[in-house]
């Protein structure tokens, strides 16, 4: 018999019981439907180690890595602690210590913790206002030695918590930061794997992250970069990321713009199209796209026509959520 | 794509149909080729939706476990439910048999042997009355 524990407290599972009847039968509110390892709804997490390795089955890598794995699938081989998708997260204090401006309406955020924050790139967290208001955003470098978690915030006309956080805080001033979430992030394992990253807006942010990881992880295959917006004024990082171009022969770099006005050094069009035209067949190529969720949903199912296979696309659509 | 070739015709006779069209990894395969031949195909991909692609190919992957026999909990009053919407949208035989097209061709395509690939077909043709709201 092995115990499982959510939170405070304990429930134990029977020989040839699987993890999601002993929960069911302890009156756990978990959502299930096929029980058979098909339709993933009673994904778990598990927290003291790797889940058997036949629960994992058809998950993505980045879920597997972070021992995510079907309840309905396993029978436990030792003691469990779990997490539920929908637990209540654990937030920890930081500090602000960088608000500067990325561009006319990006905002760079830094914010700096006591301890050792962990997380892949490419994870979100949600940030809390003191009045309990909560949004997601990005996190947008990766670990640091100086514990620090980088975002870019864009105003949003009206939108109540991006102007908080773009007239309402300072440096100095602290912030409830959730746990890191979601599996859009970079696995150091097939190298030669051609990368390609679109981002529209701020969904530069978690492809900064990802890009940064692969690079220092040693990524040999094709790494491309699109990001989009309509304008120039809305870009950000231009000097940096062609400087890493330079730099590193196998990632390329391709700012678009979707407005009428097309400085030299730009590529006129969505980023998305750009992306789609410029690269043919991506059959075996990994891919991930962040920003707005139509362009995200449209390129999953272009890229997936492509060749790529729909394990190897990962995307965090991001909603912003109106006032 | 097919597990070894059993050992005698005893063992072959007694494995289901999922386990010799084998099993998990034959379904993923066969999910991906399916899922891009019905995206292709303006006839009907608008019953497949735009919405989450990753919820999509969940779908057809409990599609294709059923066909091959393989443990599914779905009733007759499930497939009627899941496919009220899409009946609403006009989901006829035409439709039905564009699907059943595809499914054939994405297991001729992995070298699946006929006669499997005809076991398939009919337990997915045994849904119809079912999924068309019949």
């Amino acid at each position: 018999m092995a115990n499982l524990t959510i939170e405070e407290k304990t429930y134990s599972c029977q020989p040839d019981e699987t993890v999601l009847d002993a929960l069911l039968r302890g009156n756990v509110n978990i959502s299930y439907a096929c029980k058979k390892g098909n339709c993933h709804s009673c994904m778990v997490r598990s927290l003291n180690g790797a889940p058997p390795e036949n629960t994992q089955v058809g998950l993505k890598s980045t879920l597997k890595a972070h021992h995510h794995f079907l309840a309905c699938l396993c029978l436990p081989e030792q003691d469990m602690t779990l997490k539920l998708p929908d637990q209540s997260e654990f937030y920890t204090e930081g500090t602000v210590v960088v608000n500067d401006m990325l561009n006319r309406n990006t905002l760079l955020l830094i914010i700096a913790f006591k301890d050792a924050f962990e997380f892949n790139a490419g994870q979100f967290v949600n940030l809390q206002r003191p009045d309990g208001l909560t949004r997601s955003y990005s996190i947008a470098n990766t670990p640091q030695e100086s514990n620090t978690l980088e975002f870019h915030i864009r105003r949003l006309p009206g939108g109540k918590f991006s102007e908080w956080l773009h007239d309402g805080i300072k440096a100095g001033d602290t912030i409830a930061v959730s746990e890191p979430r979601g599996h859009c992030f970079y696995l150091p394992e097939r190298r030669e794997q051609g990368l390609l990253l679109v981002g529209t807006g701020t969904g530069l942010a978690p492809l900064a992250g990802i890009l940064t990881d692969a690079l220092a992880h040693g990524h040999t295959g094709p790494i491309y970069l699109f990001h989009g917006s309509r304008e120039a004024e809305d870009l950000y990082r231009i000097d940096e990321l062609r400087q890493l171009a330079a730099q590193h022969p196998n990632f390329h770099y391709m700012p678009c713009l979707s407005g009428p006005h097309v400085p030299e050094g730009f590529t006129a069009g969505r980023a998305n199209d750009v992306a789609l035209a410029t690269l043919g067949d991506l059959k075996g190529w990994r891919i991930f796209l962040c920003g707005h969720p139509d362009m995200v949903n449209q390129t999953k199912i272009a890229a997936f026509l492509k060749g790529a296979s729909s394990t190897d696309i990962y995307a965090d659509a991001f909603l912003s959520t109106p006032v | 794509m097919m597990t070894e070739t059993p050992t005698n015709e005893e063992a072959k006779m007694s494995a289901t149909l999922y386990e010799r069209i084998g099993g998990e990894p034959a379904v993923n395969a066969a999910v991906e080729l399916f899922y891009r031949k019905v995206l292709n195909d303006h006839r009907i991909n608008r019953f497949f939706g735009n919405s989450d692609m990753d919820k999509q190919i969940a779908k057809q992957k409990a599609f294709f476990t059923m066909a091959f026999g393989g443990p599914n909990n779905y009733t007759g009053q499930d497939m009627r439910n899941a496919h009220a919407h899409l009946v609403e949208m006009g989901l006829d035989d035409s439709h039905f048999d564009a699907v059943m097209e595809h499914l054939g061709a994405t297991l001729v395509e992995l070298n699946v042997p006929a006669d499997l690939i005809a076991e398939a077909a009919a337990i997915a043709e045994s849904t119809r009355n079912d999924v068309l709201g019949k």
